[in-house]
Formats: structure tokens, sequence, C-alpha cells
């Protein structure tokens, strides 16, 4: 399991309109592109051999499945942000402002009342 | 020596300046009662006339990230740029370029590591929506220089709620010795109980409306022994996942000194109890 490493694709999707736009359109595609030219990236000349991710976590970020991303410990904020982007406007074009908001808090019911999975990597 | 004229602690609600300067008829209906209360909140800073900004905040994974992140950071460039591509899309924030006060930021550092706060430090900060918030609503002409402090309210482990606090009263020491005929404000922002990505986001109140009542009384009176006895990590978590950003009104309490706010305001907004605070420091006795 990498937590670091699932938050290094949220992170580096998420600030890139054109990174954001092929997970939205081609997420398999493009989970593997990431996985092989942008995930081991530490700058321009060095890369890192340290982190993979694991058929789950892969599964989950293909699938846009915020729950099981959720559940494996992906950092909140980033697991929001990234998920608003990519669905905020459709739902809102359907069902109203913060309709998508609410989607993925009931998503999540189940969890109320309890620990939530740590966020710490 | 300089003189601290004002701390303010307040919420950074993203949405402010969207809700209240869309058409009137697409406006929530709390839009008029929030745009009066900021700039109610506003006049406690223009009355005080500051020259520099002390502005503490916290990076949302926009420019620092888990290969590198530090736990307190301070800024010391000579400008600051604002707002990242990410919070333009999702918030509608304007860019800024803020001017910094090198000056300060450096003496700033070095009183702090004299204090056992070995902070991090940058000369390249670009500052994100936590910082840029207060401006909208407190300074919206973003003429002052700052001297921005990053903490981490984000990436667990956290620093204790005391660190916090001792951290406030660090900032205060520096603040007043710093040799300088400058009035200084300190405004920090931060939250108080808050679900970002989880069950309880985007009610139509905060996840703990009780948390919220208590921790507004603790903060308006000063009362800093209330909450570092009940407040953890823990029961923070309990009351919102992103709860922890109660930890900077700790540090802005820490800068005030365990007094009663000069200035308390709040609304019951979805999702959220925003809250604004003020404090004018006493001069200091001869």
């Amino acid at each position: 399991m990498s937590k670091y490493y699932v938050n290094k694709f949220l992170f580096t999707v998420d600030r890139d309109p054109e990174l954001l736009r092929r997970y939205k359109e081609e997420p398999r595609a493009f989970v593997a592109t990431w996985e092989q030219s942008i995930g081991p990236r530490l700058n321009d000349a060095e890369r890192s051999t340290v982190h993979s991710l694991t058929d789950e976590e892969r599964q989950a970020l293909i699938d846009h499945d915020f729950v099981k991303l959720f559940e494996m410990g992906a950092h909140f904020f980033l697991s929001l942000t990234i998920f608003i982007a990519l669905y905020d406007e459709e739902y809102m074009q359907r069902e109203g402002p913060l309709a998508f908001q609410r989607h993925f808090a009931k998503e999540l019911a189940h969890w109320e009342g309890k620990e939530y999975p740590s966020v710490a990597c | 020596m300089a003189e601290l004229c004002a701390v303010l602690a307040t919420t950074h609600h993203p949405f402010y300046l969207k809700a209240t300067t869309m058409p009137p008829e697409q406006q929530i209906p709390q839009a008029p009662e929030w745009k009066r209360k900021i700039e109610a909140y506003r006049e406690t800073l223009t009355r005080a006339k500051p020259d520099i900004l002390v502005m503490i905040g916290a990076d949302h994974f926009h420019q620092v990230f888990l290969d590198n992140y530090p736990q307190f950071l301070i800024g010391k460039a000579p400008r600051y740029d604002a707002t990242f591509y990410n919070e333009i899309r999702e918030f509608d924030i304007p860019t800024y370029v803020l001017e910094g006060h090198e000056e300060l930021s450096d003496y700033m550092l070095r009183g702090l590591m004299d204090r056992s706060f070995d902070m991090a430090f940058s000369h390249e900060l670009k500052i994100d929506h936590s910082i840029i918030c207060p401006i909208i609503t407190t300074r919206p002409e973003a003429d002052l220089p700052v001297v921005p402090i990053y903490t981490n309210i984000f990436a667990p482990p956290l620093p204790s709620p005391r660190r916090f606090w001792e951290l406030g009263c660090a900032i205060r020491e520096v603040i007043d010795s710093y040799p300088s005929d400058k009035r200084i404000a300190a405004i920090g922002s931060g939250h108080l109980s808050l679900e970002l990505g989880g069950p309880r986001q985007f009610r139509e109140t905060g996840p703990d409306p009780e948390f919220d009542r208590q921790a507004i009384e603790w903060i308006s009176t000063g009362n800093i022994e209330a909450i570092l006895e009940n407040v953890t990590h823990e029961s923070m978590a309990k009351s919102g996942n992103a709860t922890h950003g109660f930890m900077d009104f700790i540090l802005m309490m820490g800068i005030a000194g365990a007094e009663k706010a000069d200035y308390v305001d709040n609304l019951d907004l979805f999702h959220t109890m925003e809250a604004y605070f003020t404090w004018y420091p006493k001069e200091k006795a001869a």
C-alpha cells in the first residue's frame, strides 16, 4: 500500500488542467501513463524508484472511486478537490448547486460516527 | 520598538467573494448579512492603521506536498504571488501579488529560532487561499507588505495544540522586540468544526455546532487553559475531519496573549460556522 503515491497522483493531476482533462476522459489509459512517466518524476532530471501503486489503488483511481480512496486513507482534501473538478459541473446542471458534494457525503454515510481511516502516510 | 496594533483571528471561507459578488438574484439568502459582517470586521483592522501584516495560514497542498512537508514555515521573499490554478477553478478567487517585508521576515525567523522554533523557510513562496481569503475580507486593497507564516494543520502527524499556542507566544515576543517604529497587525485564519471529503460535509451547519459554540466562547474570553485541557487531535477529528484548522486560532490567541477579545462576531452558514475575532493588545507597561 502506498498512500503517499495515491496522494501524489491526486496532487499532480489536480494542479494541471491538461492532466485533469486526460484523467476525466480516459482514466485507464491515463493512470497507466501516470505510473510510467509522471509518478516516478522527482524533477526534470531525476526519477524515483521508491513507490508504486497496488492493484487495488490503481483500480480505485481508474474507477474515480472516492469511497475506496477514503477507505484507503487518501487525503480528504486532495480527494474532494479533484472529484469536484471532475463532477461538480455535471451534477450542478442536473440537480443544482452542491449536488455532487452532497452525493459524495451520502456515499460515505456508513462512516458517520466511526473513526475514519487515517490519512497519515 | 514596533507596536502590535491588532490581532485578528478569522475563518477563511473560500466562497465569500463569489457568494457576495454574483448577481443578487443568484446569491444565497445570507449573502447581504455576510457582506455586512465582513465589512464591519474589516473596519477593526483599518482603524488600527497597520503598516505591516504578519499573516498566519496553512498551505492546502498547493506549494508544499508530502515529499517535503514543513511543520512550520516562514516566507522571506521580496514578493509573493498568490492563488493557484486549482483555487481559481474551484473558488473563483483572483490572483494577487503581495509585497513582502524581508527585514521583518528575517528578524522573525531568527527570533523564532532563538525561541526554539526551528522554522523551515522559503524564498519563493506562492500564497494560497488561507492567506488570500483574509486579505480579501480584511484588506482588499492588498497594499501592505506581508510576512507569511504557514502551519501544518493538514498532514499528520501534526504539532500539538500546545505547540501552536507556544508558537503564537513566541511570535508575539518577536514582534514586541522588533526595533522599528512600524505598526504591525497579525492576521491568522483557520476553521471551527469542518468536514471535507467525508460523510458530514456540506450540511446546513458545520459538522459540530456544539464545538463551534464552545470554541467561540473559549476564544472570545481568552480561555486558553480550557482549550489546552479539552482540545486534542482526537477530539478535533470527532468534530469534523478538517477541524484541526482550529489550531491556527489557538496560535492567534498566543499572539494576543490569553486576553478577552475586543471584537467578536460569527455567522452560521451552510457547511461552516464563520467567526471573526479582533484583539487590540494593550500598551506594554513601561
